[in-house]
């Protein structure tokens, strides 16, 4: 794997062996020393244009465990407001020694731009870019879903798809590249998907997706759900009229301690205890309440850990090319004179 | 000073093939048509021998719709670059629009545009006067100044922007009538395209780009097209991008409203699919649309619901276009390869023939801009005899890959880098001078000064 772009790139032993590779790593992450020297000597430059810290301290931690050396870059706002086009910085960064690019960027198709653009030789992770995608979320979403049905099936996850499970997605989809990468990995995964959200919020041609529509969240909740997938609702959406109030959002498409009690009185169609998941942050009463946020159902810290695993499975194996599994300290190759 | 016909040598093209598919001579002197078939032996003798067999004789191309940049973004093109790249992709006039800085909206900057076409030489400039001040769409512009200048505006559009308030469009309509000029609309509902990037598909929502919807260019073609009726005045519908406005303007023109409608060669040819690289290139207002809008398009074109081919030569520096997409600027250039372009998807598809090339491309441009020494031919598309000689020399065999570094554009983004089309002009002559010489530029016109007759 030469970068990380998008679910929609993945091939499903692409997408089985960053499992898989996520699974060693989390093992690691059990040890007492949480370390291994896959990426001694190599720099692993995080180049986030875009606020969140979430996700570039959860790169961090995967590349420092990896023994990588970090360069942490932030700059909010536009390449054009901040005068240094995106081509100079990454130029600057690969010349400082960077080795991979995790990047988050306001612009869709950013990541892609930089991988097509001969501008740098780095490997480029895409960390969130515009609405388009977010590949490690997916997968870390992905890791998750499986650990919890290879649990209840009594099966190591290792090889394993996420085949007869369901999935709804809530919420904001035309504006969420985690619901685009989640519904091209799941669906590649084998899961079912569901989307429920207000007709304002999915965008144009969302039929032709691989996931079933719904405008009621109630409709897709009787469907047996094995997770429900919250998405956040942003505060700028508010204004512009997709929907009338943040009330009748809630009443509507929020995970209410009505429904959140629904969902807990039955099992899911794989799983016992059906699963809420949130790629945080959580806007309490707003698209989920308390009580589903403080529930033990609620998957959200475990994503945050997971995610590490993730970030370091997409590490190692996007500067180990030829590697599938933790390898040996030695380089595999060095492209660089 | 020299007048422009003076000191010109006669032409003689031996064997052109004509728009109606007639073989004959045609001959050029003292700046005019002179024969078309039987020359005068003596004049034909002396004429500079042009072997023009297998070659595509055209009246020269016009075209509604160039971005010349000039004043205020003379990085990315000045008149004079532009027109060089006119010439070469065989138009003898263009327009150019109005969206400089300063804004083209008094007569001081149409002059300023006028003469700098004068001084360069290589094709006729018509400066587009804006339609409100600033292309804000708030207050009218100095219309009249601008039709009453040395420019002589009759066409008149905020391209790049929508006129979008409807009393400030009728009242735009109603007003040039008094000069017989028109308004030429980029149709765009500002509200349900902030923020658009690309056609608003299937795509669009994959890629996660903000989509600008066909119904934006529809509700305000129909808007205008009811306008223009009302107050009965003249429309022309700019860069056509939908198969839905293709069915409006045919209801239009059913109907005798006086509306013409142009096409871009990138609209005829490229789809949507092509913004999947994110490369900004592909990136152009209005966008990249689906094949049955292509399909449709190039329809209306072969059947004169479309008008004509305008070329909407957008160009961009490098830094504008080297970016993210959502900040890249939009447009594409366009006048080199303009022709390539309707060979490739009108005439080599047997939608259109070379007949239906000088209407469109030609006849029909110079009527609606008003350009009585521009777009002479009979309905065949034959050069009318004693008409100003703005001839094209055409080559339709030879086939090559589009490289923009070559083009004579100061800017280099071209949609087609590296895609084979076919056909390449050989001559273009303007106002009797070969100012294109066997696919070069040669010498422009040079114009008497200002002040004597133009």
């Amino acid at each position: 794997m030469r970068h990380l772009l998008d679910t929609a790139d993945l091939t499903r032993p692409e997408a089985l062996s960053i499992l898989d590779t996520a699974g060693e790593m989390a093992a690691v992450n059990d040890r007492e020393v949480k370390k291994l020297p896959a990426l001694r000597g190599r720099t692993v430059v995080n180049l986030f244009l875009e606020d969140s810290t979430r996700t570039r301290i959860s790169f961090e931690a995967a590349a420092k465990r990896l023994s990588a050396d970090v360069i942490n870059f932030s700059a909010k706002g536009s390449s054009v407001s901040k005068g240094e086009s995106l081509k100079d910085t990454v130029q600057t960064l690969e010349a400082i020694g960077a080795d991979a690019i995790v990047m988050r960027h306001w612009s869709s198709g950013a990541a892609r731009q930089l991988a097509d653009s001969g501008w740098v030789r780095s490997a480029v992770v895409n960390a969130g870019d515009g609405t388009h995608a977010h590949p490690t979320q997916a997968l870390l979403d992905a890791f998750t879903l499986r650990r919890h049905l290879a649990a209840e099936a009594g099966r190591r996850p290792e090889g394993t798809d996420l085949a007869g499970m369901h999935v709804v997605i809530v919420g904001d989809i035309l504006h969420s590249r985690v619901a685009r990468s989640n519904v091209w990995l799941l669906a590649l995964l084998g899961a079912r998907v569901t989307l429920a959200a207000p007709p304002t919020l999915l965008p144009v041609g969302v039929a032709a997706w691989p996931a079933r529509v719904t405008y009621s969240l109630d409709e897709a909740l009787e469907d047996a759900p094995d997770a429900v997938m919250m998405l956040r609702v942003q505060g700028e959406r508010m204004g512009g009229a997709f929907f009338p109030s943040a009330g009748e959002y809630t009443r509507t498409w929020g995970l209410t301690p009505e429904r959140f009690a629904r969902l807990c009185a039955r099992p899911g169609g794989a799983l016992a205890e059906p699963l809420v998941m949130h790629p945080g942050p959580m806007n309490r009463g707003l698209e989920i309440c308390d009580a589903a946020a403080d529930s033990p159902r609620n998957t959200v810290l475990e994503q945050v850990a997971n995610g590490v695993s993730v970030r370091m499975a997409v590490l190692h194996l996007v500067l180990n090319q030829d590697a599938t599994a933790p390898a040996p300290p030695a380089p595999a190759q060095e492209d660089r004179p | 000073m020299s007048t422009p016909t003076a000191d010109l040598p006669a032409l003689l093209f031996r064997g052109a093939t004509l728009a109606s598919g007639d073989t004959a001579d045609v001959l050029v002197a003292e700046g005019r048509v002179a024969a078309v078939g039987d020359a005068e032996p003596d004049l034909a003798r002396d004429a500079r021998q042009i072997p023009a067999e297998g070659l595509v004789l055209l009246p020269g191309l016009v075209d509604l719709h160039t971005h010349l940049r000039q004043p205020g973004k003379e990085d990315a093109e000045t008149v004079e670059t532009g027109t060089r790249a006119a010439a070469l992709g065989g138009f003898t006039a263009v327009h150019a629009m109005a969206n400089s800085t300063p804004t083209a909206d008094t007569a001081g900057v149409v002059e300023q545009v006028w003469r700098l076409g004068r001084e360069a030489g290589w094709c006729d400039v018509h400066p587009v006067g804006a339609v409100t001040v600033g292309l804000a769409g708030e207050a009218l512009a100095d219309l009249g100044a601008m039709a009453d200048s040395q420019a002589a505006v009759r066409m008149f559009s905020d391209d790049g922007m929508c006129v979008h308030d409807a009393v400030i469009m009728r009242r735009a309509l109603e007003y040039v009538k008094s000069f017989d000029g028109f308004v030429a609309q980029h149709a765009q509902e500002p509200k349900l395209t902030a923020g658009a990037q690309m056609n608003e598909s299937e795509l669009s929502g994959v890629l996660g780009l903000t989509g600008w919807p066909a119904v934006a260019e529809e509700a305000i073609i129909a808007r205008d097209v009811l306008l223009a009726r009302h107050v009965d005045s003249r429309l022309h519908v700019c860069h056509v991008s939908t198969a839905g406005s293709v069915e409006l303007i045919r209801w239009a023109k059913e109907q005798g409203v006086k509306v013409t409608a142009e096409v871009t060669p990138h609209h005829l040819l490229l789809t949507e699919e092509l913004v999947r690289s994110y490369d900004p290139v592909f990136k152009v207002n209005p966008p990249l649309r689906r094949e049955s809008d292509v399909r449709a398009l190039r329809e209306a074109l072969a059947d004169g619901t479309i008008d004509t081919v305008g070329t909407d030569h957008a160009p961009h520096t490098a830094e504008s276009k080297q970016c993210e997409w959502t900040v890249a600027a939009m447009g594409m250039t366009g006048l080199e390869t303009a022709l390539s372009v309707v060979q490739h998807a009108m005439v080599d598809t047997g939608l259109m023939d070379w007949s239906g090339v000088a209407r469109a491309m030609s006849v029909a441009p110079a009527r609606i801009g008003g350009l009585p020494e521009q777009g002479q031919a009979d309905e065949a598309g034959v050069p009318t005899v004693g008409a100003p000689a703005n001839l094209v020399l055409w080559d339709p065999a030879v086939r090559r890959a589009v490289d923009p570094e070559t083009h004579a554009t100061r800017s280099r983004n071209s949609p087609y880098r590296g895609m084979e089309l076919p056909g390449a002009v050989v001559h273009t002559v303007y106002r009797g001078r070969a100012v294109v010489t066997d696919g070069a530029l040669a010498e422009p016109v040079r114009h008497p000064a200002e002040g004597s007759a133009a």
